[in-house]
């Protein structure tokens, strides 16, 4: 039951802060936010799974199946529970909730009870699509996330922020359709062969080779019509390219807090999903397509880089390299080896912490300067050392400096996409995605170079001081984190292969 | 059949207890139009809309308990000599128009504050729900149609109650200028098929369609109460006076009407399609209901959703996403036959569930601006969060389950509705449902859209807060969300449809 308390809790917060008067709202807010907090670190000591949560053989943590609703033939459950590739996500949620609350203490300053509830509402459908293993459970939550976060967008956020606000809702909500097709008619396609929704038992009968026709297609053309409507579906929310342009629209438009939940946790859902369905429920249909995958996560990581090379906004900057490190995390999946997914599930946490952390930053200097643009700022160094340190600290560890989570993730990702057998002339992609390296040090130190140091130049009529002491208090437990998982990788990296492991064998290719 | 000995009214008093939710109703409006007449100028509706919603809370109280009882089921209970029906199915729809007659009589109250003929207008929601129970209940074409004109005739009132204000007038006298057409159309179907039939109960009609010779005249009948329920369920092509109707009419009776009213109207659709015309029987003389209402079914879906979309004013854009809620609960008579027909009634019949509470609730948020003084357009609600953010909240919730994401009842609804299509073979039904529901986020989110992130155009006066408004928008939006995790409740519609089709 601790998974459904965790929801309940933090619900039942968002709802308790959308009725605070506006005065307390962002202290209880955070007050609020830290049970969730809590209550994963405490699930933490008691985490107890083995194995991938889908597949057989597996102990999955808290797990709680009961039934929902009966309906004939495919009864839908309450099916919770986590595993080694879901855990550390949630970790991430929690983590990043409490800062990002805490980063809004100065930008957010209008409908401030609304802003907090709409982000612990939020919280509080992301740990269920971590933690759901019913197609229709995590479809709900998978939902629900869209809604708080069109409104935060639109809401609070910059100048085009209804533009961006619908873009989004209108991408993401297309794509989830597709992918919901897509998901139905495989499940059509199973015909008698499974009786639920069950994640883990449609994962089961699809391995066992249940699938069918459907609707005139054979069964073989149905797993890659699916597999292609769910790919796109997912594709949209990470983004991959050609459908990542809501991206940066979205992030720029959006307030800081919410770009850092954005990029910080919500890419990671597409991820994840991808890695639960297209590589673990269609592992064949994924195996057959790895060099059109492939490519298009290596051309994510190149293609990003270079955008983030052109742009002339910081946070601009920001938001296309996470379509570049996404990239990455999609060359790792499609490697099928250990170190690849494993890898990858690494890099979403870590990148969630970095690219977090650098929105973060960004958005204490945004504060102070009320410019974001690389033209106009320049030699804030002096102004604010601590904020200019670690967005320092944080540029290197995007670039993949060692002993921080970046490089982890990065490196993995690298040696698991080197080693693959199921994807055909690996290194020629894994040597393609490691420049794009070598483009990420050459825009951030491009733009740290311009921005942070020289002489101060900006014309205020207000001071443009050191930040108080509650933006610059995440960034800290931030970089902190960061470091930490470099250092020691294992914290998650071994329950990480815990459950990678099973997904690797399914071909044979430990 | 005429050669039947006439029966006892009242077989045994046992059974005639099972009527006891119209009776109650009935009885509940006959004693607001007493209390009427003895103090008609009374302007204190409190007592008013008080005792209305003691004597709709009762009999929504002796339907669940009927219902879980195990009355009329599985059999359905013949009464008055097999004029009425109580069955699942009965006491289903019982349900579903009762709750909202509640929300609305509970949401009229502040709406009502300054108004004259407070005891009229309870009087006749009540006398309404009454005809849309008796609907529920109706087992011969007669009842049926007396059922029906019983809450047409409250509803024409009742559109036209703010007697001062051209709209609602101009609304009342256009809904009841079609309804008088309709009923005529109804009518004369009910007459052509008692001609060939010779029959007006529905099992006798059953009887009557397997022996008839003519089939040309039968056809036209059946073509012809297929129009009177397609315009008491507002679908194409008898959609045109729902909004006029409901955008003339104070809020919570077009909540009242859009809802409770469409809900009666599929429970006759499907009480009289199923048992007095069985397919099986009909289609092997060349009438196919079914194929007409697939046809219905997929012009409402798509006209209703498509001018919804193009509405600048609210209540019209919600009237015409009512229009294409009906074509989604048409699947569940379009998809009858595909060997999964209990299934998609049970799903339709859930779908009018959920749409009584999400409905009700966005008409009533409507009522709630209109009592503000707030316009009529997108543009009006642009801030309105700042007045009322709880009936905001609510009715985010109501929009976007009406647009079938997860947040409330209506995803499920759908969803179930859209599966049991496909599973009973008629796809594309589905396909164009799914489509319709996409492009309705649209129109919704654009609600959504003014209420919450754009920046009001004019400053609101809050003088006074409409309690019952809230609490009856608050209760909707409570029923919708907790429909999701309640929804394991579709078997018992799909029980009471299994009796039906049985």
């Amino acid at each position: 039951m601790l998974i459904e308390t965790l929801i309940a809790v933090t619900f039942v917060a968002a709802l308790a802060v959308f009725i605070t008067p506006e005065a307390y709202a962002p202290q209880v807010a955070f007050a609020l936010s830290l049970l969730p907090l809590v209550g994963s670190l405490y699930m933490w000591t008691g985490f107890d799974a083995s194995g991938n949560a889908l597949l057989e053989g597996s102990t999955v943590a808290f797990e709680t199946q009961t039934q929902w609703i009966g309906f004939e033939p495919y009864a839908i459950n309450w099916h919770v529970g986590l595993d080694g590739v879901s855990f550390p996500l949630l970790v991430l949620t929690t983590v990043l909730v409490p800062l990002a609350i805490m980063s809004a203490w100065t930008p957010i300053t209008e409908r401030v009870s609304q802003f907090y509830g709409l982000i612990l509402f939020m919280e509080a459908s992301l740990i269920g699509v971590f933690t759901a293993l019913d197609f229709f459970v995590w479809f709900v939550f998978w939902e629900a996330v869209l809604i708080p976060m069109y409104l935060l967008i639109g809401v609070w956020g910059g100048p085009r922020r209804k533009y961006a606000a619908i873009k989004f809702f209108v991408y993401t909500n297309v794509a989830s359709l597709v992918m919901f097709i897509g998901f139905i008619a495989l499940v059509f396609g199973l015909g008698d062969s499974v009786t639920s929704f069950g994640m883990p038992e449609i994962t089961q009968a699809l391995h066992d080779g249940e699938l069918g026709g459907f609707a005139g297609l054979t069964s073989d053309a149905l797993a890659l019509a699916a597999f292609i409507a769910i790919f796109f579906g997912f594709a949209v929310k990470v983004p991959i390219f050609p459908v990542h342009t809501w991206l940066p629209d979205a992030h720029v438009e959006a307030p800081t807090p919410v770009s850092v939940l954005l990029a910080g946790v919500l890419l990671k859902m597409g991820t994840y999903a991808l890695l639960r369905f297209n590589f673990t429920m269609l592992y064949d249909v994924a195996a057959t397509l790895a060099i059109p995958i492939a490519a298009l996560g290596v051309f994510s990581v190149i293609y990003g880089a270079m955008l983030a090379l052109a742009q002339q906004d910081l946070k601009r900057i920001v938001a296309y390299s996470s379509i570049s490190s996404m990239g990455y995390v999609i060359l790792g999946l499609v490697a099928f080896t250990v170190y690849g997914i494993g890898g990858a599930t690494f890099q979403m946490v870590a990148h969630g912490l970095i690219s977090g952390l650098m929105f973060m930053a960004v958005g204490v200097i945004y504060n102070a300067t009320h410019t974001r643009m690389v033209g106009d700022i320049s030699g804030i160094a002096d102004r604010m050392p601590i904020t200019v340190g670690i967005l320092i600290a944080a540029a290197f560890g995007y670039m993949g400096l060692p002993l921080m989570a970046g490089f982890a993730g990065e490196f993995m990702i690298f040696l698991g996409a080197f080693q693959s057998t199921v994807l055909p002339s690996a290194p020629i992609f894994t040597a393609i995605a490691m420049f794009g390296i070598v483009i990420v040090a050459g825009y951030l130190l491009f733009a740290m170079q311009r921005t942070l140091f020289g002489q101060f130049r900006l014309e205020t009529d207000y001071e443009v001081t050191r930040a108080p002491l509650h933006d610059v208090a995440p960034l800290f437990v931030l970089i902190g984190l960061i470091i930490l998982l470099g250092v020691d990788p294992d914290i998650f990296f071994t329950m990480i292969q815990d459950a990678v492991d099973p997904i690797v064998e399914l071909g044979g290719d430990a | 059949m005429l050669s039947q000995l006439p029966q006892p009214l009242v077989t045994q008093p046992s059974t005639w207890i099972a009527l006891a939710p119209v009776v109650i109703l009935a009885t509940t409006a006959f004693l607001l139009f007493i209390a009427d007449s003895i103090d008609p100028k009374g302007s204190n509706n409190g007592p008013l809309a008080a005792f209305s919603l003691v004597g709709i809370l009762g009999t929504l109280g002796v339907t669940v308990w009927y219902f879980f009882a195990g009355v009329g089921q599985p059999e359905g209970l013949s009464l008055l000599a097999d004029q009425v029906v109580v069955d699942g199915m009965s006491l289903f729809f019982t349900f579903v128009v009762t709750s909202v007659a509640a929300l609305v009589v509970v949401g009229s109250y502040d709406y009502l504050h300054d108004q004259p003929h407070q005891g009229e207008f309870y009087s006749l929601i009540v006398l309404a729900t009454t005809g849309m129970a008796l609907m529920a209940n109706a087992n011969s074409l007669i009842t049926a149609f007396i059922a029906i004109e019983l809450a047409s005739l409250s509803s024409f009132a009742l559109v036209a109650f703010l007697k001062h204000n051209r709209g609602s007038v101009e609304a009342g006298l256009k809904y009841f200028l079609i309804g008088a057409l309709s009923s005529a159309i109804l009518v004369y179907g009910i007459s052509l098929v008692y001609a060939t039939t010779g029959s007006l109960q529905l099992d006798a009609v059953a009887a009557g369609v397997a022996e008839t010779d003519n089939v040309g005249l039968l056809g036209v009948g059946v073509l012809m109460i297929v129009g009177g329920v397609a315009y008491k369920t507002a679908s194409v092509p008898f959609h045109f006076w729902a909004p006029e109707a409901y955008e003339g009419a104070p809020a919570p009776v077009s909540a009242f009407l859009s809802s409770a009213s469409k809900a009666a109207g599929f429970v006759i659709a499907f009480r009289v399609f199923v048992e007095a015309f069985p397919l099986d029987v009909v289609v092997a003389l060349g009438i196919d209901w079914v194929l007409i209402f697939q046809v219905l079914a997929v012009v409402t879906m798509i006209v209703g959703n498509f001018a919804a979309a193009m509405q600048e004013n609210v209540k019209r854009m919600l009237a015409y996403s009512s229009v294409g809620h009906a074509g989604y609960v048409l699947i569940g008579l379009a998809a009858l036959g595909g060997g999964q027909d209990s299934l998609v009634m049970g799903a339709a019949m859930m779908h009018l569930l959920v749409y009584g509470f999400m409905n009700t609730g966005a008409f009533l948020f409507v009522a709630l601006a209109e009592y503000r003084g707030i316009g009529r357009t997108f543009e009006d609600y642009n801030g309105m969060w700042r007045q009322a953010p709880i009936a905001s909240v609510a009715m985010t919730v109501f929009l976007f389950s009406l647009a079938g994401l997860p947040i409330g009842g209506g995803f499920l609804s759908k969803y179930v509705l859209f599966t049991a299509a496909v599973g009973a073979g008629v796809w594309w039904l589905a396909a164009v449902g799914a489509l319709t529901s996409a492009l309705s986020l649209f129109y919704y989110s654009r609600l959504v859209k003014a209420i919450w992130i754009e920046d009001p155009i004019r400053e609101f006066d809050v003088a006074r807060q409409p309690v019952g408004l809230y609490v009856a928008i608050i209760a909707a939006g409570l029923m919708t969300v907790a429909l999701l995790p309640a929804f394991p409740v579709v078997d018992l519609a799909q029980t009471a449809a299994a009796s039906l089709l049985a």
